[in-house]
């Protein structure tokens, strides 16, 4: 459902982000993809979603060659990959059903259905109860379950996490975590950029090593080991 | 569709609101520019009677002798009635003059008194001529000149009026220009203050805008609103301009009286409020919705 075939990209200050990266994703996996800060997992991961281009190589979302989608086509294909990051990207002026809400209003959705599809992730994320706080009434573990609750409103067939424990402690991080077992469980396809090896380390799931852009390692339940 | 469109609406109310006070110095300068648009059109209307009201007022008088006949007379008024320069050719006879003459000075015991000495009436038959057009007053004028009519013709007098017109409507003609190019001017300060002010609110939604984006918003959601605020700034720009000039109208209405009876600003003004206001709005709203556009093109690239 996700192909990278022979991937570069380098930034306008030429500085080669990520080289020749050439990896599958099929549907239902949970992938972890590691490496040091810099090494490329962001940048593979906004290739992902269009919003950077690649200078050479495709990519590939289901039938789409991402790259070649026309900018009106794109909206359509981020309504099928959720995303979250470490620094959550609520809206701070609004509750947290609020900005569940926010991501099906702009697309559209009636009213009615709004209600509906908003509570129900915001009951999946297990904050039916504080569905009406603000993000600085929220923990950070609460803060990126409402970042996932918004992500997953959309029903998405993948949902990328960018470092989405990196501002967590533990507890949290290990709650977040499951969660997104949780959520590859129920048929989601899930892809984690971290460079958190506890986290990667009581997975055992497929993980994708990265050092200095390239993929250095590929292994069905891979540990974190950079070298 | 309708649930997409009002929600566009309303989030450009929330950027509105909360551009706050960049709002209202915004607001401002449009109102400006719509004040200018909109005197610039009254002052049109009003000239544009002045010089109606003059034009009436030109005529060519032909005064006979005492020698010449009626013949004479109805003869030259159909010649000159088969002209089409001509609108009208009035005959006021002897007995006309002198009655229109005592009539006059009915007050006047001096002149009453004289009058009634008198065993001839002192006074010319004349032929009052009026043109279809003011500037046909000289074909007429030269028509009158070729035909030799010194025999029965004492003189013709061309009402000068002619002159003072054609000097008032080349100062309106000049007067509009610059006012066109004031609003000109303003117009475009508008547009670009506004074009600053919706750059400023794109700037300061960045962050909603890029969730918008995270979240698969769909163009005219992240567009949408922006343009909507411009055009707030139009409807409340137009509305404004309006009701300031309602204590304008009601202050100028009696020096406008004064010179111009024939003129009532106030009635004009009501008579036309609606097409005044539709104006403002269009004018208002093309103003906003093309800085918003404008902004939304060079700063929300897609
Ligand atoms: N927008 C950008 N412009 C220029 N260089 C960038 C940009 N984003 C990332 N880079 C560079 O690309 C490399 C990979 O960065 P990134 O993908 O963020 O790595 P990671 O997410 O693994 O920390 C780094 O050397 C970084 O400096
Ligand atoms: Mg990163």
């Amino acid at each position: 459902m996700i192909a990278f075939q022979n991937v570069s990209k380098a930034y306008a200050n030429n500085s080669i982000a990520i080289e020749d990266i050439d990896f599958k994703v099929t549907p239902g996996e949970f992938v972890s993809i590691v490496g040091k800060s810099g090494a490329g997992k962001s940048t593979l991961l906004r290739i992902l979603i269009g919003e950077e281009k690649p200078s050479k190589g495709r990519v590939f979302f289901g039938a789409a060659e991402v790259n070649k989608l026309a900018p009106k086509e794109l909206p359509r294909i981020r309504r099928q990959i959720g995303m979250i990051f470490q620094d959550f990207k609520l809206l701070d002026t609004k509750s947290a059903y609020e900005n569940v809400a926010f991501a099906l209003e702009v697309d559209g959705h009636a009213q009615d259905d709004i209600k509906d599809l908003a509570t129900q992730v915001l009951d999946i994320v297990g904050l039916r109860d504080k569905r009406h706080n603000f993000p600085h009434e929220l923990s950070g573990g609460e803060k990126q379950r409402v970042a996932i609750a918004r992500a997953m409103v959309h029903r998405p067939a993948v949902l990328i996490a960018d470092e989405p424990t990196g501002s967590l402690d533990r507890i949290n991080a290990d709650e977040i975590v499951k969660l997104l077992v949780k959520i590859n469980e129920l048929g989601t396809t899930v892809l984690l950029a971290t460079h958190n090896d506890q986290v990667v380390n009581s997975l055992s799931r497929r993980v994708i090593t990265m050092i200095d852009g390239r993929i250095v390692r590929d292994e069905a339940k891979g540990k974190y080991v950079l070298a | 569709m309708i649930t997409a469109l009002s929600r566009i609406i309303k989030y450009g109310i929330q950027i509105f609101w909360r551009n706050g006070w960049v709002s209202v110095a915004t607001i401002l300068v449009m109102v400006l520019a719509l004040l200018v648009f909109h005197n610039l059109i009254i002052f049109n209307v009003l000239t544009g009677e002045v010089i109606t009201l003059l034009n009436d007022k030109i005529d060519i008088s032909v005064y006979f002798k005492n020698t010449a006949t009626e013949d004479n007379i109805l003869q030259l008024q159909d010649a000159l009635h088969s002209l089409v320069e001509v609108k009208n050719v009035e005959y006021i006879s002897q007995a006309k003059a002198l009655e229109l003459f005592r009539e006059r000075h009915k007050d006047d015991e001096v002149i009453s008194k004289s009058l009634e000495v008198l065993d001839k009436n002192p006074l010319l038959a004349s032929l009052n001529v009026t043109a279809k057009d003011p500037r046909d007053y000289s074909v007429i004028a030269s028509y009158l000149d070729d035909k030799n009519l010194s025999e029965v013709v004492e003189k013709v007098t061309y009402n000068q009026n002619r002159l003072v017109i054609d000097r008032l409507s080349n100062m309106v003609g000049t007067a509009e220009k610059a006012g066109l190019i004031a609003t000109i001017i303003l117009a475009i300060t508008a547009t670009l203050v506004t074009f600053n002010t919706i750059r400023l609110a794109i700037y300061s939604s960045k962050d909603e805008i890029g969730i918008m984006r995270l979240v698969g918003a769909s163009n005219m959601f992240i567009n949408g609103p922006h343009i909507v605020n411009g055009v707030i700034y139009g409807i409340v720009a137009g509305v404004i301009s309006l009701i300031i000039m309602v204590p304008v109208i009601l202050l100028a209405e009696p020096y406008v009286s004064v010179l111009l009876p024939e003129i009532n600003l106030t009635a004009y003004f009501s008579a036309n409020f609606m097409k005044f206001l539709s104006y403002q709005l269009l004018f208002g709203i093309f103003l906003g919705a093309a800085s918003g556009v404008l902004a939304v093109r060079r700063y929300l690239k897609l």
